[in-house]
Protein backbone atom coordinates (compact mmCIF):
# COMPACT_ATOMS: atom_id res chain seq x y z
CA UNK A 1 0.00 0.00 0.00
CA UNK A 2 1.53 3.38 -0.81
CA UNK A 3 0.91 6.90 0.15
CA UNK A 4 -0.33 6.21 3.79
CA UNK A 5 0.59 9.11 6.05
CA UNK A 6 -0.59 9.14 9.68
CA UNK A 7 -1.11 13.52 10.16
CA UNK A 8 -1.29 14.01 13.80
CA UNK A 9 -4.32 16.32 14.70
CA UNK A 10 -3.04 17.77 18.79
CA UNK A 11 -2.21 15.55 20.77
CA UNK A 12 -4.72 13.29 21.07
CA UNK A 13 -6.09 12.79 16.91
CA UNK A 14 -4.77 11.99 13.70
CA UNK A 15 -5.58 11.61 10.39
CA UNK A 16 -4.51 8.87 8.13
CA UNK A 17 -3.92 9.81 4.51
CA UNK A 18 -5.19 7.36 1.87
CA UNK A 19 -5.72 7.45 -2.05
CA UNK A 20 -9.17 8.34 -2.27
CA UNK A 21 -12.52 7.87 -0.44
CA UNK A 22 -12.75 4.34 -1.55
CA UNK A 23 -9.60 3.50 0.13
CA UNK A 24 -10.97 5.81 3.23
CA UNK A 25 -14.66 3.57 3.68
CA UNK A 26 -12.29 0.77 3.61
CA UNK A 27 -9.81 1.79 6.38
CA UNK A 28 -12.36 3.10 8.39
CA UNK A 29 -14.30 -0.32 8.32
CA UNK A 30 -10.82 -1.97 9.22
CA UNK A 31 -10.39 0.50 11.86
CA UNK A 32 -13.72 -0.02 13.72
CA UNK A 33 -12.79 -3.77 13.34
CA UNK A 34 -9.70 -3.62 15.06
CA UNK A 35 -10.67 -2.39 18.52
CA UNK A 36 -8.52 0.56 18.25
CA UNK A 37 -10.16 2.71 21.35
CA UNK A 38 -11.39 5.65 19.28
CA UNK A 39 -13.81 7.87 20.38
CA UNK A 40 -14.88 8.85 16.87
CA UNK A 41 -13.49 7.29 13.04
CA UNK A 42 -14.35 9.61 10.47
CA UNK A 43 -13.72 8.56 6.65
CA UNK A 44 -13.80 11.43 4.49
CA UNK A 45 -12.59 12.52 0.68
CA UNK A 46 -8.58 11.20 1.16
CA UNK A 47 -8.40 10.60 5.09
CA UNK A 48 -9.70 9.00 8.06
CA UNK A 49 -9.87 11.31 11.12
CA UNK A 50 -9.25 9.44 14.42
CA UNK A 51 -10.23 10.93 16.73
CA UNK A 52 -9.04 10.17 21.18
CA UNK A 53 -6.65 8.26 20.36
CA UNK A 54 -2.75 8.04 20.61
CA UNK A 55 -1.03 8.79 17.52
CA UNK A 56 1.67 6.61 18.27
CA UNK A 57 -0.31 3.53 18.43
CA UNK A 58 -2.11 4.41 14.95
CA UNK A 59 1.18 4.23 13.60
CA UNK A 60 1.91 1.27 14.76
CA UNK A 61 -1.28 -0.39 13.51
CA UNK A 62 -1.48 1.27 9.74
CA UNK A 63 1.31 -1.36 8.37
CA UNK A 64 -0.62 -4.41 9.29
CA UNK A 65 -3.69 -2.70 7.50
CA UNK A 66 -1.38 -2.48 4.43
CA UNK A 67 -1.35 -6.31 4.40
CA UNK A 68 -4.74 -6.90 4.54
CA UNK A 69 -7.43 -7.95 2.06
CA UNK A 70 -10.29 -5.44 0.76
CA UNK A 71 -13.05 -4.68 3.09
CA UNK A 72 -16.21 -7.36 3.05
CA UNK A 73 -18.34 -5.14 0.93
CA UNK A 74 -21.66 -3.76 2.93
CA UNK A 75 -24.92 -4.25 3.17
CA UNK A 76 -26.89 -2.95 -0.24
CA UNK A 77 -29.99 -0.86 -0.08
CA UNK A 78 -32.38 -0.48 -2.57
CA UNK A 79 -33.41 3.44 -3.27
CA UNK A 80 -36.73 4.05 -5.53
CA UNK A 81 -36.30 7.28 -7.28
CA UNK A 82 -38.58 9.64 -9.25
CA UNK A 83 -36.40 10.82 -11.58
CA UNK A 84 -37.85 14.58 -12.30
CA UNK A 85 -35.68 16.70 -10.87
CA UNK A 86 -35.53 20.35 -12.00
CA UNK A 87 -31.67 19.41 -12.97
CA UNK A 88 -32.18 16.34 -15.35
CA UNK A 89 -32.01 17.95 -18.62
CA UNK A 90 -28.75 19.72 -17.28
CA UNK A 91 -27.48 16.63 -16.78
CA UNK A 92 -28.63 15.27 -19.88
CA UNK A 93 -26.50 18.23 -21.63
CA UNK A 94 -23.18 17.59 -20.13
CA UNK A 95 -23.16 13.82 -20.23
CA UNK A 96 -24.64 14.16 -24.34
CA UNK A 97 -27.62 12.13 -23.91
CA UNK A 98 -31.33 11.69 -23.61
CA UNK A 99 -32.58 12.53 -19.82
CA UNK A 100 -34.10 8.56 -20.14
CA UNK A 101 -30.17 7.70 -20.74
CA UNK A 102 -29.50 9.58 -17.78
CA UNK A 103 -31.81 7.30 -15.69
CA UNK A 104 -30.87 4.31 -17.65
CA UNK A 105 -27.03 4.77 -16.21
CA UNK A 106 -28.02 6.00 -12.93
CA UNK A 107 -29.59 3.17 -12.06
CA UNK A 108 -27.69 0.68 -13.97
CA UNK A 109 -24.49 1.58 -11.34
CA UNK A 110 -23.65 0.18 -7.99
CA UNK A 111 -23.05 3.18 -5.95
CA UNK A 112 -21.24 2.96 -2.63
CA UNK A 113 -20.94 5.41 0.65
CA UNK A 114 -17.79 6.61 1.37
CA UNK A 115 -18.40 8.58 4.20
CA UNK A 116 -20.77 11.13 5.42
CA UNK A 117 -21.55 14.81 6.34
CA UNK A 118 -22.68 17.94 5.38
CA UNK A 119 -25.55 17.24 7.25
CA UNK A 120 -26.65 13.76 9.48
CA UNK A 121 -27.51 11.30 7.31
CA UNK A 122 -25.96 12.81 4.15
CA UNK A 123 -23.80 10.02 2.33
CA UNK A 124 -20.89 10.96 -0.43
CA UNK A 125 -21.58 8.26 -2.93
CA UNK A 126 -18.81 7.11 -4.85
CA UNK A 127 -19.96 4.99 -8.07
CA UNK A 128 -20.26 7.62 -11.08
CA UNK A 129 -17.04 7.21 -13.71
CA UNK A 130 -15.01 10.09 -14.10
CA UNK A 131 -16.34 11.06 -17.58
CA UNK A 132 -19.81 11.85 -16.07
CA UNK A 133 -18.24 14.46 -13.70
CA UNK A 134 -20.93 17.64 -13.29
CA UNK A 135 -20.42 21.03 -12.22
CA UNK A 136 -22.13 22.11 -9.64
CA UNK A 137 -24.59 25.29 -9.52
CA UNK A 138 -23.02 28.22 -10.19
CA UNK A 139 -25.27 29.94 -7.06
CA UNK A 140 -26.64 27.16 -4.65
CA UNK A 141 -30.15 27.52 -4.30
CA UNK A 142 -31.92 28.53 -1.16
CA UNK A 143 -33.94 25.50 -0.51
CA UNK A 144 -33.57 22.27 -1.70
CA UNK A 145 -36.43 19.62 -1.02
CA UNK A 146 -36.04 16.73 1.36
CA UNK A 147 -35.15 12.90 -0.43
CA UNK A 148 -33.45 15.21 -3.61
CA UNK A 149 -31.30 12.72 -5.46
CA UNK A 150 -28.38 15.19 -6.55
CA UNK A 151 -24.97 14.52 -8.46
CA UNK A 152 -21.76 17.30 -8.26
CA UNK A 153 -18.46 16.39 -9.83
CA UNK A 154 -18.36 12.33 -9.46
CA UNK A 155 -20.70 12.28 -6.43
CA UNK A 156 -24.22 11.42 -5.69
CA UNK A 157 -26.24 12.42 -2.50
CA UNK A 158 -29.49 12.31 -1.33
CA UNK A 159 -30.46 15.51 0.52
CA UNK A 160 -32.11 13.78 4.06
CA UNK A 161 -33.49 17.35 5.40
CA UNK A 162 -34.19 21.09 3.23
CA UNK A 163 -31.31 22.89 3.09
CA UNK A 164 -29.69 25.13 1.19
CA UNK A 165 -27.39 23.26 -1.95
CA UNK A 166 -25.82 23.22 -5.07
CA UNK A 167 -26.11 20.04 -6.72
CA UNK A 168 -28.03 19.41 -9.38
CA UNK A 169 -30.90 17.50 -8.91
CA UNK A 170 -32.09 14.59 -10.68
CA UNK A 171 -34.82 13.31 -8.33
CA UNK A 172 -36.57 12.76 -5.52
CA UNK A 173 -37.30 9.74 -2.87
CA UNK A 174 -39.04 8.82 -0.36
CA UNK A 175 -36.75 6.76 1.56
CA UNK A 176 -35.95 7.76 4.91
CA UNK A 177 -32.45 8.24 5.52
CA UNK A 178 -32.35 9.69 8.66
CA UNK A 179 -33.97 8.62 12.09
CA UNK A 180 -32.22 9.03 15.34
CA UNK A 181 -35.00 6.09 16.52
CA UNK A 182 -33.05 3.51 14.33
CA UNK A 183 -30.05 1.27 15.86
CA UNK A 184 -28.54 2.56 12.62
CA UNK A 185 -29.93 6.01 12.41
CA UNK A 186 -27.98 6.62 9.02
CA UNK A 187 -29.73 4.42 6.17
CA UNK A 188 -26.74 5.18 4.03
CA UNK A 189 -23.73 4.59 6.43
CA UNK A 190 -19.96 4.17 5.26
CA UNK A 191 -19.51 1.19 3.63
CA UNK A 192 -23.39 0.41 2.39
CA UNK A 193 -24.09 -0.22 -0.89
CA UNK A 194 -26.81 1.89 -2.87
CA UNK A 195 -28.55 0.43 -6.15
CA UNK A 196 -31.46 3.44 -7.13
CA UNK A 197 -34.53 2.07 -9.12
CA UNK A 198 -37.14 3.81 -10.89
CA UNK A 199 -40.46 4.29 -8.61
CA UNK A 200 -43.21 2.70 -9.80
CA UNK B 1 -45.50 19.60 27.01
CA UNK B 2 -47.87 20.92 29.95
CA UNK B 3 -49.23 17.47 31.70
CA UNK B 4 -48.07 17.41 34.77
CA UNK B 5 -44.56 15.43 34.91
CA UNK B 6 -44.28 12.90 37.89
CA UNK B 7 -40.89 13.22 39.36
CA UNK B 8 -41.09 17.13 38.96
CA UNK B 9 -40.37 19.53 36.43
CA UNK B 10 -38.58 22.57 35.58
CA UNK B 11 -41.10 25.19 33.59
CA UNK B 12 -39.38 27.43 31.33
CA UNK B 13 -40.69 30.79 32.13
CA UNK B 14 -38.08 33.21 29.41
CA UNK B 15 -35.69 31.14 27.49
CA UNK B 16 -33.58 34.45 26.84
CA UNK B 17 -31.80 34.72 23.58
CA UNK B 18 -30.66 31.24 23.77
CA UNK B 19 -30.79 28.57 26.10
CA UNK B 20 -30.03 24.84 25.58
CA UNK B 21 -29.56 21.59 27.45
CA UNK B 22 -26.11 20.00 28.02
CA UNK B 23 -24.77 17.63 29.13
CA UNK B 24 -20.74 16.21 27.78
CA UNK B 25 -22.05 15.38 24.43
CA UNK B 26 -22.63 12.83 21.93
CA UNK B 27 -19.59 10.22 21.34
CA UNK B 28 -19.04 7.93 18.12
CA UNK B 29 -21.46 9.63 16.00
CA UNK B 30 -19.00 11.96 13.89
CA UNK B 31 -18.93 9.61 10.91
CA UNK B 32 -22.79 10.17 10.42
CA UNK B 33 -22.52 14.05 10.18
CA UNK B 34 -23.46 14.52 13.97
CA UNK B 35 -21.58 16.67 16.03
CA UNK B 36 -20.71 15.95 19.76
CA UNK B 37 -22.39 18.85 20.87
CA UNK B 38 -22.13 19.27 24.79
CA UNK B 39 -21.35 21.94 27.48
CA UNK B 40 -19.38 24.75 25.73
CA UNK B 41 -17.26 25.46 28.97
CA UNK B 42 -17.13 22.17 30.51
CA UNK B 43 -15.15 22.96 34.28
CA UNK B 44 -18.11 25.38 34.36
CA UNK B 45 -21.21 22.99 33.85
CA UNK B 46 -18.87 20.37 35.90
CA UNK B 47 -18.66 22.20 38.71
CA UNK B 48 -22.18 22.69 38.45
CA UNK B 49 -23.21 19.30 38.30
CA UNK B 50 -20.87 18.81 41.44
CA UNK B 51 -22.52 21.66 43.18
CA UNK B 52 -25.97 19.42 43.18
CA UNK B 53 -24.69 16.39 43.71
CA UNK B 54 -25.09 15.65 40.17
CA UNK B 55 -23.32 12.77 38.33
CA UNK B 56 -20.97 13.98 35.33
CA UNK B 57 -23.51 12.87 32.75
CA UNK B 58 -26.49 14.94 34.01
CA UNK B 59 -28.14 17.54 31.89
CA UNK B 60 -27.79 21.10 32.68
CA UNK B 61 -28.54 24.15 31.34
CA UNK B 62 -26.46 26.68 29.33
CA UNK B 63 -28.04 29.96 29.16
CA UNK B 64 -26.25 32.62 26.36
CA UNK B 65 -25.57 36.32 27.88
CA UNK B 66 -29.16 37.42 28.10
CA UNK B 67 -29.92 34.45 30.89
CA UNK B 68 -33.11 32.79 31.41
CA UNK B 69 -35.89 32.58 33.99
CA UNK B 70 -36.86 29.25 35.31
CA UNK B 71 -39.67 27.71 37.51
CA UNK B 72 -39.18 24.50 39.76
CA UNK B 73 -43.12 22.82 40.20
CA UNK B 74 -40.83 21.40 43.44
CA UNK B 75 -38.42 21.92 46.04
CA UNK B 76 -35.60 21.19 44.31
CA UNK B 77 -31.44 22.19 45.20
CA UNK B 78 -29.79 24.26 42.00
CA UNK B 79 -26.46 25.73 41.15
CA UNK B 80 -25.42 27.99 39.01
CA UNK B 81 -21.82 28.62 37.69
CA UNK B 82 -20.27 29.99 34.65
CA UNK B 83 -20.77 33.31 33.34
CA UNK B 84 -21.24 35.68 36.43
CA UNK B 85 -24.66 36.75 36.69
CA UNK B 86 -27.28 37.78 39.17
CA UNK B 87 -29.41 34.85 40.61
CA UNK B 88 -32.33 36.10 42.30
CA UNK B 89 -35.53 33.43 43.63
CA UNK B 90 -38.34 35.58 43.77
CA UNK B 91 -36.93 39.06 44.32
CA UNK B 92 -33.66 37.73 46.78
CA UNK B 93 -30.47 37.13 45.53
CA UNK B 94 -28.77 34.21 46.11
CA UNK B 95 -24.84 32.95 45.49
CA UNK B 96 -23.26 32.62 41.88
CA UNK B 97 -21.42 29.09 42.25
CA UNK B 98 -23.22 27.93 45.56
CA UNK B 99 -26.17 25.29 45.75
CA UNK B 100 -29.45 26.77 46.68
CA UNK B 101 -32.48 24.75 47.95
CA UNK B 102 -35.60 26.85 46.39
CA UNK B 103 -39.17 25.94 47.37
CA UNK B 104 -41.57 24.83 44.71
CA UNK B 105 -42.96 27.59 42.04
CA UNK B 106 -40.22 29.95 43.14
CA UNK B 107 -39.45 32.23 40.25
CA UNK B 108 -35.74 31.74 38.93
CA UNK B 109 -34.15 34.47 36.94
CA UNK B 110 -30.55 33.88 35.89
CA UNK B 111 -28.80 36.56 34.33
CA UNK B 112 -27.92 38.58 32.35
CA UNK B 113 -24.47 37.35 32.13
CA UNK B 114 -22.01 40.38 33.97
CA UNK B 115 -19.03 39.00 32.17
CA UNK B 116 -18.70 36.12 29.93
CA UNK B 117 -21.00 34.42 27.84
CA UNK B 118 -22.31 31.41 29.04
CA UNK B 119 -23.96 30.54 32.45
CA UNK B 120 -24.99 26.93 33.97
CA UNK B 121 -27.98 25.99 36.37
CA UNK B 122 -27.64 22.32 37.39
CA UNK B 123 -30.17 20.74 39.28
CA UNK B 124 -30.15 17.91 42.12
CA UNK B 125 -31.18 14.49 39.98
CA UNK B 126 -30.64 16.06 36.37
CA UNK B 127 -32.97 17.07 33.49
CA UNK B 128 -34.38 13.67 32.46
CA UNK B 129 -35.54 14.48 29.09
CA UNK B 130 -34.89 11.06 26.78
CA UNK B 131 -31.67 11.41 25.11
CA UNK B 132 -30.98 11.07 21.80
CA UNK B 133 -28.06 9.49 20.03
CA UNK B 134 -26.87 8.59 24.23
CA UNK B 135 -27.10 12.17 25.25
CA UNK B 136 -29.16 15.34 25.69
CA UNK B 137 -27.11 17.70 24.72
CA UNK B 138 -28.55 20.20 22.03
CA UNK B 139 -26.47 20.24 19.00
CA UNK B 140 -27.19 23.79 17.12
CA UNK B 141 -25.27 23.03 13.46
CA UNK B 142 -27.67 20.05 12.53
CA UNK B 143 -30.12 20.28 15.50
CA UNK B 144 -30.13 16.55 16.88
CA UNK B 145 -31.45 16.29 21.04
CA UNK B 146 -33.45 18.09 22.57
CA UNK B 147 -34.87 21.34 20.98
CA UNK B 148 -33.95 24.72 22.14
CA UNK B 149 -35.52 25.54 25.10
CA UNK B 150 -39.11 27.71 24.98
CA UNK B 151 -41.49 29.29 27.10
CA UNK B 152 -44.06 26.96 28.70
CA UNK B 153 -41.48 23.44 28.38
CA UNK B 154 -41.61 21.43 31.29
CA UNK B 155 -38.32 20.26 31.67
CA UNK B 156 -38.80 16.54 33.84
CA UNK B 157 -36.68 16.34 36.61
CA UNK B 158 -34.30 13.09 37.56
CA UNK B 159 -34.68 11.42 41.03
CA UNK B 160 -32.82 13.54 43.76
CA UNK B 161 -29.56 12.32 44.47
CA UNK B 162 -28.12 12.86 48.00
CA UNK B 163 -27.15 16.12 48.38
CA UNK B 164 -22.78 16.56 48.36
CA UNK B 165 -21.24 16.24 51.73
CA UNK B 166 -19.55 20.15 52.37
CA UNK B 167 -19.98 22.00 49.28
CA UNK B 168 -16.66 21.55 47.10
CA UNK B 169 -14.73 24.71 47.62
CA UNK B 170 -15.32 26.96 44.41
CA UNK B 171 -11.85 28.28 42.88
CA UNK B 172 -12.52 30.15 40.01
CA UNK B 173 -9.28 31.52 38.83
CA UNK B 174 -8.54 34.11 36.49
CA UNK B 175 -8.13 32.92 33.12
CA UNK B 176 -5.15 34.81 30.57
CA UNK B 177 -7.01 35.81 27.56
CA UNK B 178 -4.21 33.75 26.16
CA UNK B 179 -4.66 30.82 23.35
CA UNK B 180 -2.15 28.76 23.34
CA UNK B 181 -2.00 26.35 19.68
CA UNK B 182 0.00 23.66 18.60
CA UNK B 183 0.54 23.19 14.88
CA UNK B 184 -2.24 21.34 13.06
CA UNK B 185 -1.97 18.78 10.30
CA UNK B 186 -2.16 21.43 7.43
CA UNK B 187 -0.05 23.90 9.14
CA UNK B 188 2.73 24.05 6.08
CA UNK B 189 -0.78 25.96 4.11
CA UNK B 190 0.96 28.95 6.46
CA UNK B 191 4.71 29.59 5.52
CA UNK B 192 7.31 30.50 8.47
CA UNK B 193 6.95 34.37 7.97
CA UNK B 194 2.91 33.62 8.53
CA UNK B 195 3.61 31.09 11.47
CA UNK B 196 6.13 33.93 13.12
CA UNK B 197 3.13 36.87 12.93
CA UNK B 198 0.92 34.84 14.21
CA UNK B 199 2.91 34.09 17.37
CA UNK B 200 1.68 36.43 19.85
CA UNK B 201 -0.64 38.34 17.51
CA UNK B 202 -3.88 39.52 19.35
CA UNK B 203 -7.35 38.71 17.40
CA UNK B 204 -10.98 40.18 17.75
CA UNK B 205 -13.50 37.72 18.97
CA UNK B 206 -15.99 38.50 15.63
CA UNK B 207 -19.82 38.84 16.10
CA UNK B 208 -20.95 36.09 15.11
CA UNK B 209 -19.03 33.64 16.81
CA UNK B 210 -21.40 30.82 18.40
CA UNK B 211 -21.45 27.12 19.24
CA UNK B 212 -20.12 26.14 16.37
CA UNK B 213 -16.57 28.36 16.12
CA UNK B 214 -15.15 31.27 17.83
CA UNK B 215 -14.34 33.55 14.71
CA UNK B 216 -11.09 35.81 15.42
CA UNK B 217 -10.38 39.17 13.50
CA UNK B 218 -6.63 40.48 13.35
CA UNK B 219 -3.94 40.08 11.28
CA UNK B 220 -4.50 38.06 7.70
CA UNK B 221 -2.44 35.01 8.05
CA UNK B 222 -2.08 34.57 4.15
CA UNK B 223 -1.63 30.95 3.28
CA UNK B 224 -1.30 28.82 0.21
CA UNK B 225 -3.82 29.16 -2.17
CA UNK B 226 -5.52 25.97 -3.38
CA UNK B 227 -8.02 23.77 -2.19
CA UNK B 228 -8.29 20.64 0.06
CA UNK B 229 -10.10 17.78 0.04
CA UNK B 230 -13.03 17.72 3.22
CA UNK B 231 -11.75 15.71 6.13
CA UNK B 232 -12.35 15.03 9.41
CA UNK B 233 -12.26 17.94 12.12
CA UNK B 234 -11.74 17.90 15.91
CA UNK B 235 -12.87 19.94 18.94
CA UNK B 236 -10.26 23.07 18.80
CA UNK B 237 -9.33 23.31 15.60
CA UNK B 238 -7.83 26.34 14.35
CA UNK B 239 -9.09 26.34 10.51
CA UNK B 240 -7.73 29.16 7.96
CA UNK B 241 -10.70 29.98 4.94
CA UNK B 242 -9.02 32.03 1.81
CA UNK B 243 -10.34 35.45 4.17
CA UNK B 244 -6.90 34.70 6.12
CA UNK B 245 -9.58 35.20 9.75
CA UNK B 246 -8.86 31.84 11.71
CA UNK B 247 -11.97 30.00 13.16
CA UNK B 248 -11.56 28.28 16.33
CA UNK B 249 -14.17 24.70 15.95
CA UNK B 250 -15.95 24.57 19.19
CA UNK B 251 -18.69 21.46 20.20
CA UNK B 252 -20.72 22.14 17.53
CA UNK B 253 -18.44 21.92 14.68
CA UNK B 254 -19.47 19.95 11.38
CA UNK B 255 -17.93 16.59 11.49
CA UNK B 256 -15.89 17.52 8.58
CA UNK B 257 -14.71 20.70 6.58
CA UNK B 258 -12.71 21.92 3.25
CA UNK B 259 -10.54 24.59 4.90
CA UNK B 260 -7.08 23.71 5.92
CA UNK B 261 -6.99 23.02 9.58
CA UNK B 262 -3.51 24.54 10.70
CA UNK B 263 -3.68 24.72 13.93
CA UNK B 264 -5.42 23.18 16.77
CA UNK B 265 -6.26 24.85 20.93
CA UNK B 266 -4.67 23.05 23.69
CA UNK B 267 -7.75 21.27 25.11
CA UNK B 268 -6.93 23.32 28.59
CA UNK B 269 -7.98 26.85 26.77
CA UNK B 270 -11.25 25.40 25.20
CA UNK B 271 -13.21 26.59 28.69
CA UNK B 272 -12.27 29.95 28.20
CA UNK B 273 -13.11 30.16 24.40
CA UNK B 274 -16.80 29.83 25.66
CA UNK B 275 -16.91 32.36 27.62
CA UNK B 276 -14.83 35.48 24.91
CA UNK B 277 -17.12 37.96 23.95
CA UNK B 278 -17.24 39.78 20.98
CA UNK B 279 -14.85 42.00 20.72
CA UNK B 280 -12.82 40.26 23.37
CA UNK B 281 -9.01 40.23 22.62
CA UNK B 282 -7.34 36.79 22.69
CA UNK B 283 -3.08 36.50 22.23
CA UNK B 284 -2.52 33.23 19.85
CA UNK B 285 0.64 31.66 21.34
CA UNK B 286 2.56 28.77 19.58
CA UNK B 287 3.74 26.33 22.11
Amino acid sequence: MTGVEVVEVGPRACLVEVEDALAAASLAAWLRRSGLPAEEVVPAARTVLLDGVDPGAVRDLIPQWAAQPAAPPGPVVRVAVTYAGPDLDRVADHWGCTTEAVVELHTSLEFTSTFCGFAPGFAYLAGLPADRAVPRLDSPRARVAPGSVALADTWCGIYPTASPGGWLLIGTTDAELWDVDRAEPALLAPGTRVRFEVQQ
Amino acid sequence: MTAPVPGGAVEVVDPGPLSTLQDRGRRGWAHLGVPRAGALDRGAAALARRLVGGGPDDAVVETTVGGVVLRPHRAVTLAVTGATCAVRVGERAVAHGAPVTVPAGSRVTVGPAATGVRSYVAFAGGIAVAPVLGSRATDTLAWVGPPRLTAGDLLPLGPTPALPEPPPAVVVRPRDPVLRLRRGPRADWLDEVGWSRLDGSSYAIAADSDRVGLRLTGPRMSRRAGELASEGIVLGAVQLPPSGQPVVFLADHPSTGGYPVVAVVEDDDLDACAQLRPGDQVVLRLV
